[in-house]
């Protein structure tokens, strides 16, 4: 379970070093943009049936410090989502081989 | 020829494709499913692991991993706190539907003493059936609103009928269908994977760590698990089914919890109860 | 309609064990539901058990007793046969009661 720890550690780190365009201040396109692709993000990790619940409460923080005009915050928080989604996409697929190691035979 | 070709070509590796993402085909290129070493190997590591507890004692989770839990607990079961529900669920399973049936008319042997044997695969649909599921579509067979899978009803209707099997050994069946073995072994598989931002498999704490403790909880171990259910939890204050538990685990380790009676629920219930296969049904049961 | 008080009174020469399971939602008056809004008070404030026209045991109860109250103690004497008294009265005025033949 460590090893599992530090890379979801090492992916959320290197997903949100990537992520992030040369800008000061983040504008209502930005959080539209960003949105988007945490939702989306977060849609693959439905149809892969493992969707985290930090994902959804990150992106409802997103819209509700857009919808209260702070996009600098709802950015980063949907960019913060994105990386959460995409992470729970990871650990589906990697799971699904390496479960097997957890296996009592 | 080339167009139909390709075409056969294509759609073989769709099916493949499709296969492989649903897990019906094991990861494994030489793994064969074979239940009946799963369980005995499964048994093997609990009773090694706990050599002291006795094998039918397994089905009494925490209480067989804590002594003074084990007392409290024997107190507690004079006068169980899932009596009412027991009450409540006898008299529910008794009384007709609208139409002049009842729950009888829907199960073998009127469906007293028959929870040993759920869930049970289901050769016309070719999918696994819980009791739970059976109890709503024997409602709904019969003109009447399903219940819902994680509350008071349900719980109470499951209590009953695991009263009546009381002391019967857990009795799965896997006939010689391959979608019968893809069940099991998706039931096996969802039980071993990490979910949630907490990465926790059902294993991580029912094969790890039983008799640990996580916070202020003891940890049951896997093996009888679902022969207590549907449990009186003080922490719920109020009954719970084998969905409930279900889908709060999967939140508990923030993971969104699939809907009651989705196939992965189904089948792991499948696995679970399965290589448990021998111990008592000991429901409704209490938990702290 | 079936008694709230489920009771079990058993004599061992010199002392009376007794225990009871009550059904009672037990209501705080602190919790909220579903919708948000809080679900009003409702618990048992005053539980009494009666054994030779004297009350043996008393509970003074709050919000803080959980649903479904397990009370279990003893008193000295009590004959088997003899009948014990068991009723409650909640914060709405509700109450219940019920007699049990010592084992």
């Amino acid at each position: 379970m460590r090893n599992g720890m530090l890379n979801f550690a090492l992916v959320l780190s290197f997903l949100a070093s990537g992520a992030m365009p040369a800008r000061a201040a983040g504008s209502e396109d930005d959080f539209k943009a960003a949105y988007a692709a945490a939702d989306a993000a977060n849609k693959e990790a439905g149809k892969l049936r493992n969707q985290w619940t930090t994902t959804a409460n990150t992106l409802a923080a997103a819209k509700k410090a857009a919808d209260a005009g702070d996009f600098d915050k709802a950015t980063a928080s949907a960019k913060e989502a994105e990386a959460l989604a995409k992470a729970s996409i990871f650990q589906a697929t990697s799971e699904k081989t390496r479960w097997k190691e957890m296996e009592i035979r | 020829m080339k167009l139909r070709s390709a075409i056969t070509l294509a759609s073989a590796a769709l099916v493949i494709a499709a296969l492989t993402l649903a897990g019906a085909l094991p990861s494994g290129a030489a793994d064969k499913v074979d239940p009946v070493a799963d369980a005995k190997a499964f048994r093997k590591f609990f009773t090694d692991k706990f050599p002291k507890v006795k094998l039918e004692d397994f089905v009494n989770g925490p209480y067989s991993m804590n002594e003074d839990l084990y007392r409290q607990w024997q107190e507690k079961e004079q006068f169980p706190p899932y009596e009412f529900s027991l009450e409540m669920g006898k008299e529910m399973f008794s009384k007709p539907f609208k139409n002049g049936k009842t729950y009888a008319d829907c199960f073998p042997n009127g469906g007293i003493g028959v929870r040993q044997n759920y869930p049970v695969f289901d050769d016309k649909e070719g999918k696994v059936i819980t009791l739970e599921l059976a109890l709503n579509r024997c409602r709904e067979a019969n003109g009447e609103a399903p219940y819902s899978y994680v509350r008071d009803e349900m719980a109470a209707l499951t209590a009953y009928m695991a009263f009546t099997s009381r002391g019967k050994p857990m009795d799965i069946k896997i006939p010689d269908d391959p979608r019968a073995l893809a069940a099991y072994e998706n039931g096996k598989e969802y039980f071993y994977t990490r979910r949630g931002q907490l990465n926790f498999s059902c294993a991580t704490c029912h094969v790890q760590s039983p008799g640990e403790r996580i916070r202020a909880e003891v940890l049951a171990p896997a093996l009888g698990i679902v022969n207590a259910m549907p449990i009186y939890r003080s922490e719920w204050s109020g009954m719970g089914t084998t969905s409930r538990r279900f889908t709060t685990c999967n939140s508990q380790i923030r993971g969104v919890p699939l809907s009651p009676q989705d196939d992965e629920y189904r089948n792991v219930e499948y696995y679970l109860s399965y290589v448990s296969n021998g111990l008592p049904i000991s429901g409704p049961g209490a938990r702290p | 309609m079936a008694s709230t008080i489920r009771v079990r009174a058993t004599s061992s020469g010199e002392t009376t064990e007794v225990q009871a399971l009550i059904q009672h939602p037990m209501d705080s008056g602190f919790v909220k539901d579903a919708k948000g809004e809080i679900i009003p008070a409702h618990f048992i404030q005053q539980l009494t058990f009666e054994y030779d026209g004297k009350n043996v045991f008393t509970a003074d109860w709050g919000g803080g007793v959980s649903k479904d109250p397990y009370v279990k103690f003893a008193f000295k004497g009590g004959k088997k046969g003899d009948e014990l008294k068991i009723s409650w009265v909640d914060n709405k005025g509700a109450t219940d009661t019920t007699t049990a033949k010592i084992q």
